[in-house]
């Protein structure tokens, strides 16, 4: 089948042609000022799913004026369905030290930490290992910077900046109110530039290649390319790096199993399109932006199990500081478990949908304010599946 | 720093406030109330419960308006249609894992949140209710303090309470989404833990998941036994505090109103504990300057100083707790409760010729810990439990309405005797440092024979909001007796709150700052704070509060507890003099450690 599906190879690019300690000597010779410009020049936005733009915000960091400043790199890959960091993580870890190292000195930070997912803590031996043959490299070469690993424990809202310093700071991971944002309060309450890791991968890149090959990638709004992890129905399932702005028509082209119905995009906290949309749905930040999980369901799934799955998760998940998302989880999620029941009629969904209104302007972080977006999506194209 | 002021339009109103004002502050100045439930005065900001939400022009998300700072051109509206659907949703949400069965409640109709459902109108209940059959099952383990999480909003109040008023962190959050709840370590029960008994995190609860363990029935089953001499005493800070449940402004003192009161709900003879406070002071004073004496001059190294006050039950928890070998400093001398429970059962059952098992004492105190003290197996002293209930200010006042008195109009009484007669010194226990001030108009006099040099006897430095207070008195020509006082620096500190209590501990063990006496209350602003007093709280009330504390005092014709003339007559009757022998078995007492969590 025809498609413009176009696979890139970035992220992954063999060390050999870009050796990450030559990318930063490189870099380290021009100003903090140009490197934030190529930056902002380039387009990248943050690539865990939220889509700030980098350039920005390490310019805001650099802009605040502290003795320590920090910068973070966050590795708690907690979204269901994806798995492309680990892989990273595992694969070219060099890239990420190297992109923390280049952002410590634009903005002026001496320490950087890695906030590594607990369940990865597999990889920290060849990561320990690596991580300090890099940190003598560093002090070599007379930077200025140290990178350190903090372990997660497993709480999914970690993930969420500030509740990832709770935790780094040892305290109960919630998150907290903004203002002030990271960039002038955070971890430690210092100004703190926090990347998630393939966003900091990139940053070496661009750094390597300049921005002008980056931003030839994707569209004017998504520039670029990203790593994608694609699982569920699919024959193909694995870590897939292509270039934004592609319909979902031909992605499901070239990852379905000819059966497809639906794909979450986003993880358990995107969107939910169903097939009859494909054709129209951009995966980008002009269409639907995605942390990197696809996740491919065809005829066989129960709609209704999906996104009670995702209720379930998140009713567990909610750190269960903020009234919308605590009790608006488990509300969402017995909700509908009243309706299949007959316990409620139909039109509960709806006022259910109401909360999710709520929920989405009215919860403390991202968490709550994005359970609508499967909730939304799932009983919008699927209705019947839940009710019956 | 000076502070830049920011310009902004609430409800198309426009006010300039200081940088670093919340919405919340603004849009009071301009008179529009945003409901709150998670926010306190007395604790940090914490954003949770999100009934505050406003909307902000042109932003996407809307803003819980107590935790976020104004900003130059805002446009805030406070009830546009948008901010009301979500505000009435929360707290649809709310009582939805809410255990609102109220007419069973202690605190129906002092209840924030059904409050806030009468204001929104919260009709049928949209939502499915998710209070477990688990959650309703109360935690009554404690003499002082009934958790009911069925009742809970995890608004936190409580854990910050716990954690940032009183150092203590009894009560934390565990678990997380659905299961996560407020509770204590290893959910052990109240009195398994740490608790102090305080009752901080009572007057702060929004709802009645945290309330006192009322013995109001109790209390009207031994007015009601023909069998039975029902005395009470009265606590020096409930007198300008229990108006409030009455329907009277804060700050106006109700001492003969309160008399009066009582005598009409029925009880035999209403005394006071302000008498058992000089008494108090008496001892307490002699066994400072007995401790300086054995310290300074005999060198005994059994006596340590400086010695700390303990009329504070939540503060001798927490010492047996946390700085359990530190208990030595303590003074022996029970709290003027407790006095007055074990003299009451003894020389005044003699006196009014009662026998002492027919005899109820019942305190009314404005605070909870007072209930765990009154069953300490140390407070029998005078063969029974020298004080069988104790009532907070706030079951006082329920139990007047109850009777059907019209407080408004009632005519001030006058305490009964024996043991109703006292001095401005014992009234001022009710505020943090009054105890250091009435301890200190004494023993300067006893030392000197001189008044202490101070206007009025208004020992201005030992007064005050502030955490921890320091003074240093200069004793000057002593009696002969007191020699080896002449030219000492009296120093000493005042604590209020456990948070201050520790910090102060911390400097004493570190040795950075020597004392010799200090005082320490448990509840911020001493008892006039303390946990059984009206709700709410906030430092502004507990200032007026403060206030009428220190004018009752200047209206009183004895300032002094050594010049009480029932304190000298129960010495030259009964007691002999202080520290005597029989002192020591009557009001002294001693401590034991507990563990540390």
């Amino acid at each position: 089948m025809e498609n413009n599906l176009k696979k890139v190879d970035i992220i992954f690019e063999d060390s050999d042609k870009c050796a990450p300690l030559k990318v930063l000597e490189k870099t380290l010779k021009r100003t903090a000022d140009d490197i934030i410009l190529d930056l902002i020049d380039s387009g990248l936005k943050g690539r865990g799913g939220a889509g700030f733009p980098t350039g920005l915000k390490w310019k805001f960091t650099r802009n605040e004026t502290s003795d320590v400043k920090y910068v973070i790199c966050n590795a708690d890959e907690g979204e269901p369905g994806t798995f492309k960091d680990r892989e990273i993580l595992d694969r070219v870890p060099e890239k990420i030290f190297t992109g923390m190292a280049i952002c410590g000195y634009v903005v002026g930070a001496r320490e950087g930490y890695i906030y590594l997912r607990g369940e990865y803590n597999f990889l920290l031996k060849s990561l320990l290992k690596k991580l300090n043959d890099f940190n003598a490299a560093l002090k070599k070469l007379n930077v200025d910077f140290q990178i350190y690993f903090k372990s997660g424990s497993g709480a999914y809202v970690c993930g969420e900046e500030s509740a990832l310093f709770e935790s780094m700071e040892g305290k109960r991971g919630e998150p907290r109110n903004k203002p002030p944002y990271p960039t002038v309060a955070g971890y430690n309450s210092k100004p703190t530039v926090i990347n998630n890791v393939e966003t900091l991968v990139y940053t070496t890149m661009i750094c390597h290649m300049g921005p002008e090959k980056f931003k030839a990638l994707g569209t004017s709004d998504s520039r670029g390319s990203k790593v994608f992890s694609v699982s569920g129905d699919t024959p193909i399932p694995g870590i897939y790096e292509l270039e934004l702005g592609m319909p979902l028509h031909d992605f499901v082209n070239e990852f379905g199993d000819g059966d497809t119905k639906a794909v979450q995009v986003g993880g358990a906290s995107g969107h939910c399109v169903p097939r009859k949309k494909f054709n129209d749905t951009i995966i980008g930040f002009e269409g639907i932006p995605t942390g990197g999980s696809m996740m491919i369901f065809n005829s066989s799934r129960s709609m209704y199990n999906v996104l009670h799955d995702y209720l379930e998760f998140f009713a567990e998940e909610s750190c269960g500081q903020c009234t919308p998302c605590r009790v608006g989880c488990q509300q969402l999620l017995k909700g509908i478990e009243a309706v299949k029941r007959g316990e409620r009629p139909p039109a509960y969904l709806d006022d259910l949908k109401k909360l999710t209104g709520t929920m989405k302007i009215a919860a403390k972080c991202g968490l709550g304010q994005s359970v609508g977006n499967p909730f939304n999506s799932i009983i919008d194209n699927f209705r019947e599946e839940i009710i019956y | 720093m000076s502070k830049y002021l920011v310009n902004l339009k609430i409800n198309n109103m426009p006010v300039a406030v200081e940088e670093g004002t919340t919405i919340l502050e603004a849009a009071k100045r301009l008179n529009f109330r945003i409901p709150t439930l998670c926010n306190h005065p007395d604790l940090t900001v914490a954003g949770n419960c999100r009934v505050c939400v406003v909307e902000v022009k042109g932003a996407r998300l809307l803003a819980a308006s107590c935790a976020t700072p104004v900003s130059e051109g805002m446009e805030v509206f406070t009830n546009s249609e948008k901010v009301r659907k979500a505000r009435k949703h929360i707290v649809e949400l709310l009582l939805s894992e809410h255990n609102a069965d109220c007419t069973k409640c202690f605190k129906n109709g002092h209840c924030e949140l059904q409050e806030l459902a009468s204001e929104y109108r919260i009709g049928d209940h949209v939502f499915l209710d998710l209070v477990t059959p688990e959650s309703m099952i109360q935690d009554i383990s404690s003499p002082s303090i009934v958790k009911d999480d069925s009742k809970c909003i995890r608004c936190q109040r409580c854990v910050r309470t716990c954690a940032e008023l009183q150092g203590v962190s009894a009560l934390a959050v565990v678990n997380k989404g659905d299961h996560q709840k407020i509770s204590t370590f290893l959910n052990k029960p109240l009195h398994e833990v740490v608790c102090t008994n305080c009752g901080q995190c009572i007057n702060r609860c929004p709802t009645g998941a945290l309330t006192e363990r009322n013995y109001i029935e109790e209390v009207w089953n031994a007015i009601y036994d023909p069998s039975k001499f029902v005395v009470v005493q009265t606590a020096p800070a409930t007198r300008i505090a229990l108006g409030e449940d009455l329907g009277i402004p804060v700050g106006e003192r109700v001492t003969g109103k309160m008399v009066s009161a009582l005598k009409k709900l029925g009880f035999n003879k209403v005394l006071d504990t302000d008498f058992t406070a000089d008494l108090t002071i008496m001892e307490e004073g002699t066994e400072l300057l007995t401790r300086l004496k054995k310290a300074l001059v005999d060198k005994d190294e059994k006596t340590v100083l400086p010695m700390m006050t303990s009329c504070s039950p939540g503060w001798i928890k927490f010492q047996e707790h946390m700085y359990s070998d530190m208990l030595d400093n303590l003074s022996t001398c029970k709290s003027p409760q407790q006095m007055f429970g074990a003299v009451a059962k003894t020389y005044y059952a003699d006196k009014i010729n009662i026998k002492a098992q027919d005899m109820i004492v019942v305190s009314i105190m404005p605070c909870v810990a007072k209930k765990f003290e009154c069953e300490r197996p140390e407070m029998r002293d005078s063969g029974y439990q020298d004080v069988d209930y104790v009532l907070t200010t706030r079951e006082l006042a329920m139990m007047i309405k109850q009777a059907g008195i019209d407080f408004h109009k009632l005519d001030e009484d006058h305490y009964d005797s024996i043991l109703g007669e006292s001095s401005g010194a014992a009234v001022i226990f009710g505020a943090t440092g009054g105890v250091m001030e009435a301890a200190l108009r004494t023993a300067y006099e006893i030392v000197t024979g001189r008044e202490v040099p101070f206007t009025n006897l208004n020992i201005q430095p030992v007064r005050g909001m502030e955490g921890i207070k320091d003074a240093t008195i200069k004793i000057k020509n002593v009696k002969p007796e007191w020699s080896f006082l002449e030219g000492v620096d009296l120093h000493v500190a005042i604590a209020h709150g456990l948070a201050n209590a520790r910090q102060l501990m911390e400097k004493v063990r570190r040795g950075e700052a020597v004392y010799h006496f200090i005082e320490v209350m448990g509840c911020p602003g001493g008892c006039l704070g303390g946990g059984g007093q009206p709700i709410p709280t906030s430092p502004e009330i507990r200032k007026k509060r403060a206030e009428a504390i220190y004018s009752e005092d200047e209206d009183m014709p004895i300032r002094k507890s050594h010049e009480n003339p029932e304190v000298l007559e129960i010495y030259k009757e009964f007691l002999g003099e202080p520290l005597s022998h029989k002192s020591h078995d009557l009001l002294h007492t001693h401590y034991k450690p507990r563990k540390r969590y």
